[in-house]
């Protein structure tokens, strides 16, 4: 029965839709905490928490007793109403945001084909965006109501920098909606469906601005400005205890599942895995899997078995990137502060003005000379993308672009500068290496 | 439907009262922030969705972080409060309501309805072309002379903004 699901069966599923999709989001979450410590232990050569129960699976929830147990503390100058409003506010964007992603192929039951994401709304991407937009308020509340140098400034820094690259971020995003021809998160998967490649590939300039972006936008490091601990204490959270701090991670962990997902949703496909077997789309009321020659609809064939296979790929594209967000966080040291903010204004935003021409331009092009929507339209694209990458990548070499590296060449010139006398003492010293 | 629309009524009116009752300027930005969230709520119940999501991102989500700067660097103490109350203030507040109470009665009582014609054409544009079509559609044929000099004319207030910014440092 190829329906979708109506009346009350639609409500029960909703419910239990609600309540599985945001309790998986909230284990996730949970065990995300657990793995940033153990890969992180892993990199460094350490063993990290495995003491509570098997491989220290059980550490997550030792944390949230301990968390719960502890005393609240109230800073007595913070300012008791937003000082408590502010994890709130932070905390629920990161979770509300999920509602949009699908996050496997539709499942049919006995009532009807159930569709796996909670509200495929009309506007889709924009939802994301208006829900980290909100996710500001809570960080700079936090800061200010702390009434903590440190923490205001962390507040401070959070916004600027939130509000900077989600500049990038949109622009990003732009040539992955020329492409989809729509905002819902359904039709973009449907649309990677259809050109037979996953727009990593022939949007590649974009996935990489993007994912940038949305490590900027969940500040992480490098881009954990707002909460450096050598300069702020921790920033915007410093004044915050137990659960209250607990909110603040539980919410930025939230934000990188989030992020994690959206970044697989829109480039590698969501829950589409390699191959048309599992293609699946509302067209025109009926469930189609692709056109035929002739232009007729196909109709898709959902079971369970499908619906759990493309769950597994949806987790597992996820997972990938919360490893890369793990990953990294661990491998790079942290940007200074101007030069986030001049990658953000002078590299981030400009390329991507750039490259949403580039990728109009081409898209024109490809249509004017009747290139139909498939695989040999996204390998034309895949072509022009590649080499605006290799050109992103070859002027954004450190030597040229951060500001680090150019003061560095003002000081060569005024090393030459010195007095013989004072160049000829440190002759005798080893050169220092070049600070790679 | 009609529970969620006086929710958010009722949200959005309390928000703007708190506006101008708050003690602080930053409760103030907060309920300014619930009045806008809730008109988008509102916008949503009226099938605008394209509409309530720019009026979180761009409204909630971007101006009043600039004004929340604003609040913050200018650290406002207590003598902002009897600049706006009472006076001069309250009557063109209350004149400027008037007129605008004024105005909807005057299209109650001459249609029976609060929406303007056209209804039904808007109904059938988000049919044909989907929620942000009905929007993109004539914004970038029709009106795209007047769209593109809107664009410019932000840019010339930034550039503005800028310049006049500079000569204070």
């Amino acid at each position: 029965m190829l329906e979708p699901i109506q009346g009350i069966p639609a409500l029960i599923a909703m419910m239990l839709k609600n309540v599985g999709i945001f309790t998986l989001v909230i284990l996730v979450v949970a065990y995300a905490t657990l793995a940033e410590r153990r890969v992180s232990a892993f990199i460094q050569d350490r063993r990290g928490p495995n003491r509570v129960g098997p491989f220290g699976l059980l550490q997550p929830i030792a944390d949230g007793i301990k968390n719960i147990l502890k005393e609240e503390t109230l800073p007595a100058t913070a300012s008791r109403f937003f000082f408590v409003l502010a994890p709130i506010l932070v905390l629920v964007p990161s979770m509300v945001t999920f509602a949009v992603i699908p996050i496997a192929a539709p499942l049919p039951t006995p009532w009807g084909v159930v569709d796996m994401v909670i509200a495929d709304v009309p506007i889709g991407i924009l939802w994301v965006l208006a829900f980290s937009s909100l996710a500001v308020y809570g960080v700079v509340l936090g800061g200010w109501a702390s009434n903590n140098k440190y923490a205001f400034l962390g507040g401070l820094r959070a916004s600027a920098q939130m509000v900077s690259y989600e500049v990038a971020l949109g622009l990003s995003l732009i040539a992955v909606l020329m492409m989809a021809g729509n905002v819902t998160l359904t039709d973009v998967i449907w649309q990677q469906q259809q050109l037979g490649m996953w727009f990593a590939f022939p949007l590649s300039l974009a996935f990489i601005l993007f994912v940038i972006s949305a490590f900027a936008e969940t500040n992480r490091l490098p881009f954990d400005m707002p909460e450096a601990e050598s300069e702020l204490v921790t920033g915007y959270h410093t004044e915050y205890s137990a659960m209250k701090f607990s909110a603040f991670m539980i919410s930025e962990f939230g934000h990188m599942v989030t992020a994690s997902a959206l970044m697989a949703t829109l480039f590698l496909g969501g829950w589409d895995l390699p191959g048309a077997w599992d293609d699946a789309y509302w067209y025109n009321g009926i469930l189609i899997s692709g056109f035929g020659a002739d232009g007729a609809a196909i109709l898709a064939q959902p079971s369970a078995l499908k619906t759990l296979l493309t769950f597994l790929g949806f987790g597992a594209k996820t997972g990938f990137f919360l490893l890369v967000y793990i990953w990294i966080r661990w491998t790079l040291p942290r940007f200074r502060y101007d030069q986030v903010m001049s990658l953000g204004w002078k590299v981030m935003l400009p390329t991507a003005l750039a490259y949403v021409m580039l990728v109009a331009m081409t898209i024109l092009l490809l249509d004017e000379l009747g290139v139909a929507y498939g695989f040999g339209y996204g390998l034309a694209l895949t072509a022009v993308s590649g080499a605006a990458t290799f050109a992103f990548m070859f002027f954004l070499d450190r030597g040229r672009t951060i500001t680090g590296a150019a003061a560095q060449r003002t000081q060569r010139v005024e090393v030459k500068t010195i007095p013989t006398k004072v160049a000829a003492t440190e002759a005798g010293a080893t050169p220092a290496p070049a600070g790679d | 439907m009609s529970i969620l629309f006086y929710v958010f009524a009722g949200l959005a009116i309390g928000g703007a009262v708190g506006v101008v009752m708050a003690k602080s300027p930053v409760g103030s930005l907060l309920f300014m922030v619930t009045t806008l969230a809730a008109m988008a709520g509102t916008f949503v119940l009226l099938e605008a969705h394209f509409l309530a999501a720019i009026q979180i991102i761009v409204y909630a989500g971007a101006i009043m972080v600039l004004f929340l700067f604003v609040i913050m660097l200018l650290n406002l103490g207590h003598d902002y409060q009897k600049d706006l109350r009472g006076g001069a203030f309250a009557v063109l507040s209350f004149g400027v309501i008037g007129g605008i109470a004024g105005l909807l009665a005057r299209q109650l009582g001459a249609t029976g309805s609060l929406s303007g014609p056209g209804a039904g054409a808007i109904d059938a544009a988000i049919a044909e072309h989907g929620a942000l079509g009905a929007i993109a559609e004539p914004l970038y044929t029709t009106y795209v002379v007047p769209f593109e000099i809107t664009g410019i004319l932000l840019l010339v207030a930034i550039v503005g903004a800028l310049v006049l910014a500079k000569r204070e440092v």
